[in-house]
């Protein structure tokens, strides 16, 4: 059974939630070297974030600097309140007003992907799914009664929890793609596991959906850790260096030792 | 060449320079037979040096106040040039000077090093331990993250455990009636300043009494039973070069290791620098998990294994006090676990196991199987210590070769 | 231990060549510690251009306007003030302004500004670094009988004219600096941009 569901989410082209247990998390492959992907993902962040998320550390310059943006670009399409270029990402909204409306202050992002990882921010922007109870009509399978609204909405489109045909392996022979009703199957808990499907399709098919939130995320992986790309690359040279000099003081150490039993 | 030693003859008349480097470097004997182990105290010395020198650097960008020193940190990672860096070598070397020490110590177990005429030695290497638990606790609370206030509200509390002053004491220690900006004030005032001297003047004694009586060796043998006819032990070589050039081979090695975590793994995925630490102090959510940094796991599981506070208390106290009686557990009458008996062997292996075990532990939830095996690390952790004196009394031991072995 | 085996130039060579090694690794150790002693993102921000709104400065008054944490001064001269500056050159200390770094090269002229009237000028005596005070007014002054107009520190007496050029017999031995700047249209004068059109 355990090893079902596990291929059942291996190869489920939306996400399963799991009842119970640890929600299982989609794989995602973070590259901060990809320019254009870490712009687009800045763009989605400053469309569809930054009114109610600050990423108060870090400064618009440096965010423009090394994603390659020129800073009159940033400074028409990031910086909303006419700041300084110089200054950190705060955004307009006190905390002590949101928390008046939301029931909670908007977290700040800048960290988030250090505390959570890419892929818990990758799976949970794409796991919200109409849900009538809750205050703004969505629920998340990765947070579950998130106070936050499906931002993304209008990208992605509807999404439901429900039972839907799913992919459950391959034909050995054919090839072909086997089927099955989720809810067919039960899980730990002997309930019928639901899965999340489009039921209308956003702006963005599956597959461009996946992608932006793909930028989104990577972006924030970039926010979190700016130097982390610098990092590794002086990294390389200091273990390069440690390495060479091994070798005169290996030597040296032999020499002097020679002459001792 | 006459210059250098004129200028050397006037320094030497109004200080001991040269008299100091040969007592303690060029003219101090070592044994000839140190291995890998012994390397780990030049280690921490290293460390030591480390966190002092990024230390003092972070001082000049970090503002401990609760309003801006989770933001000053960020501030340190970003805005301030190789930043980063500096507090990488901090946080990387926090959890490596843990390390280090722990072989260190481990090295004292295995050769004896603690016994007759070292005990003092042992009893200022612990004092520098338990100091050095401080002042990382401390350091810790610092950034003003999640786990730096609620490690620091689970471990405050612990005094509270105390009968009849316990409460207050708490209080006293906060300042405050909850973790707030004086408790962070204070604590920054005793790790950057109080802790670092208490720990430099320990340190200074360690290696006074340590060069007073000699190193200690592999094999447990006396090198000044035998000198040639200049008083020179046969078996010992002076410290400079011999040893410095040794070293040097360890350190390079080890700063490979440690630049490697530096540059590309700061994290330790969440064991070096926690994951929930990078979100704020938030005084009115708990996060889902409170762990302790690795280096506190085994005493933490140790606290945790009784299901009563004072008890729990108690106990990891106790876990810690014990080490310091060590010198006075061993009654075996060889130093060096290569002639001790089988018994002993296979327990000191066992009591190293169970010490990651538990170490291990503490940084896991304390549910099921885990609460089990925590019990169990316990149960052996102190059934080492306890039937030390016994075994080490009555077993056999081989003989002590008179020389060093290779 | 015998000495027989000792190759002395081997040895000399290693150590020399370790001594290098671990050199250049302290030259490397130390090169962030001193680079995080250089003005960081937030100083630079701080550091960034300030812009001004000129047009409600009199002739005969100045405003202060703060750049990177320096009082910048910016001055309308009347026309009287200003035709006396050519004269002053015999009682100047560098009437030519020969001092290159005390002012961007559109402002090496008599008036030390870009436009004839308006001079902009960094508010901190070139002795000791006090804030120069403006007496604009020609007028006798209790430090100078015949003033014609210009700053005096009260520091120490140092005395510039009103292009902040010093006078002779003052402490200090510089021209007031004048600040990189620009002007964005009639109205807004940007410090800390040299280019006209940024």
């Amino acid at each position: 059974m355990k090893t079902l569901i596990a291929l059942v989410f291996a190869l489920l082209p939306t996400l399963t939630l799991a009842a119970g247990g640890g929600v299982h998390l989609d794989e995602m492959k973070v590259d901060l070297e990809d320019n254009a992907s870490l712009q687009r993902g800045a763009k989605y962040f400053a469309n569809y974030c930054m009114g109610c998320h600050s990423t108060k550390f870090a400064r618009y310059n440096r965010v423009a600097r090394d994603l390659g943006i020129p800073e009159d670009v940033m400074s028409e399409n990031l910086i909303f309140s006419g700041e300084n270029i110089g200054m950190l990402m705060k955004i307009a909204m006190r905390p002590e007003d949101s928390k008046k409306w939301f029931g909670a202050a908007p977290p700040d992002l800048t960290l988030v992907a250090r505390v959570r990882g890419a892929d818990w921010i990758y799976t949970y922007l794409r796991s919200f799914y109409a849900d009538d109870t809750r205050p703004y009509g969505v629920n998340n399978a990765v947070f579950k009664d998130v106070g936050m609204p499906h931002v993304l909405e209008e990208l992605q489109g509807k999404q439901v929890k429900g039972c839907a045909s799913v992919v459950t392996g391959f034909d050995p022979l054919t090839g072909r793609e086997l089927e099955e009703d989720s809810c067919a199957k039960l899980d730990h808990e002997e309930q019928p596991i639901e899965v999340l499907y489009l039921e209308e399709e956003g702006q963005l098919d599956a597959k461009g959906f996946d992608k932006a939130v793909a930028d989104l995320t990577n972006f924030l992986v970039y926010m979190a850790e700016p130097m982390a790309l610098e990092r590794r690359s002086i990294g390389f040279w200091v273990l390069l260096f440690l390495a060479i000099l091994f070798i005169p003081v290996y030597y040296l150490n032999r020499e002097f030792w020679r002459g001792i039993h | 060449m006459s210059k250098m030693s004129d200028f050397m003859g006037w320094v030497d008349h109004r200080i001991p320079l040269t008299a100091t480097f040969e007592k303690h470097m060029s003219k101090y004997y070592a044994p000839k037979n140190f291995n890998f182990w012994y390397f780990f105290g030049v280690f921490a010395f290293l460390m030591l040096a480390n966190q002092i020198l990024t230390g003092v650097w972070l001082t000049m960008s970090f503002t401990p106040s609760a309003e801006e020193a989770f933001a000053s940190v960020e501030y340190i990672m970003r805005d301030v040039e190789f930043g980063w860096l500096i507090r990488y070598m901090h946080s990387t070397g926090a959890s490596f000077f843990f390390v280090v020490i722990y072989m260190h110590m481990f090295r004292g177990l295995m050769y004896g090093s603690y016994q007759k005429p070292r005990e003092l030695i042992w009893i200022f290497g612990m004092f520098i331990y338990v100091a050095l638990m401080a002042e990382a606790f401390m350091g810790y609370v610092l950034p003003w993250g999640q786990m730096s206030y609620w490690g620091a509200q689970v471990i405050i509390s612990l005094f509270g455990a105390i009968p009849v002053v316990g409460d207050d004491l708490v209080t006293w220690i906060k300042g405050d009636f909850l973790i707030s900006g004086i408790t962070l004030n204070r604590f920054f005032a005793l790790h950057v300043i109080a802790l670092p001297l208490v720990i430099v003047a320990l340190v200074f004694l360690h290696i006074v009494a340590l060069h007073e009586v000699g190193s200690n060796n592999p094999d447990g043998v006396d090198i000044k039973k035998y000198k040639d006819e200049e008083g020179r032990p046969l078996d010992g070589v002076p410290f400079h070069p011999y040893y410095t050039v040794h070293d040097l081979v360890g350190i390079v090695v080890f700063l490979f290791v440690f630049c490697f975590v530096i540059f590309f793994w700061p994290e330790g995925n969440g064991y070096f620098l926690e994951h929930a630490n990078f979100e704020e102090a938030n005084g009115l959510k708990t996060p889902a998990h409170i762990a302790p940094v690795w280096y506190f796991g085994a005493f933490y599981t140790i606290l945790r294994v009784v299901p009563d506070k004072l008890l729990g208390v108690i106990l990891m106290a106790a876990a810690i006090a014990i080490l310091f009686v060590l010198p006075w557990l061993d009654r075996s009458p060889v130093k060096s676990w290569r002639y001790k008996g089988w018994i002993s062997r296979i327990n000191l292996v066992l009591f190293g196991l169970f010490f990651i075990l538990l170490t291990w532990l503490g940084t896991q939830p304390a549910t099921g199987v885990y609460a089990q095996l925590g019990l169990i690390g316990t149960i052996v952790y102190f059934a080492w210590f306890l039937t030390l004196p016994i075994i080490s009394a009555k077993e056999k031991t081989k003989p002590v070769p008179e020389r060093v072995t290779g | 231990m015998n000495n027989d085996g000792v190759n002395n130039g081997r040895r000399r060579f290693l150590i020399a060549t370790t001594a290098v090694g671990g050199g250049v690794g302290a030259v490397g150790v130390a090169i962030p510690f001193v680079k995080s002693w250089n003005p960081s993102e937030k100083a630079k921000a701080a550091g960034a251009p300030a812009k001004a709104d000129i047009s409600k400065v009199e002739p005969g008054s100045m405003i202060v306007v703060e750049w990177r944490g320096k009082p910048v001064y910016v001055v309308r001269r009347t026309d009287e003030t200003i035709g006396f500056l050519e004269g002053l050159a015999a009682d100047l200390k560098d009437p030519q302004n020969t001092v290159t770094d005390q002012q961007p090269e559109y402002a090496n002229n008599v008036y030390r500004s870009r436009k004839e009237d308006l001079v902009v000028i960094e508010g901190v005596c070139t002795h000791l670094g006090c804030a120069p005070k403006l007496y604009a007014e020609v007028k006798p002054e209790s430090f100078q009988e015949d003033w014609k107009g210009g700053f005096f520190c009260p520091c120490h007496g140092s005395r510039f004219d009103l292009s902040g050029r010093v006078f002779k017999g003052s402490p200090a031995g510089k021209n007031l600096k004048i600040p990189p700047h620009s002007y964005l249209d009639e109205n807004t004068l940007i410090i800390g941009v040299d280019e006209e059109n940024s």
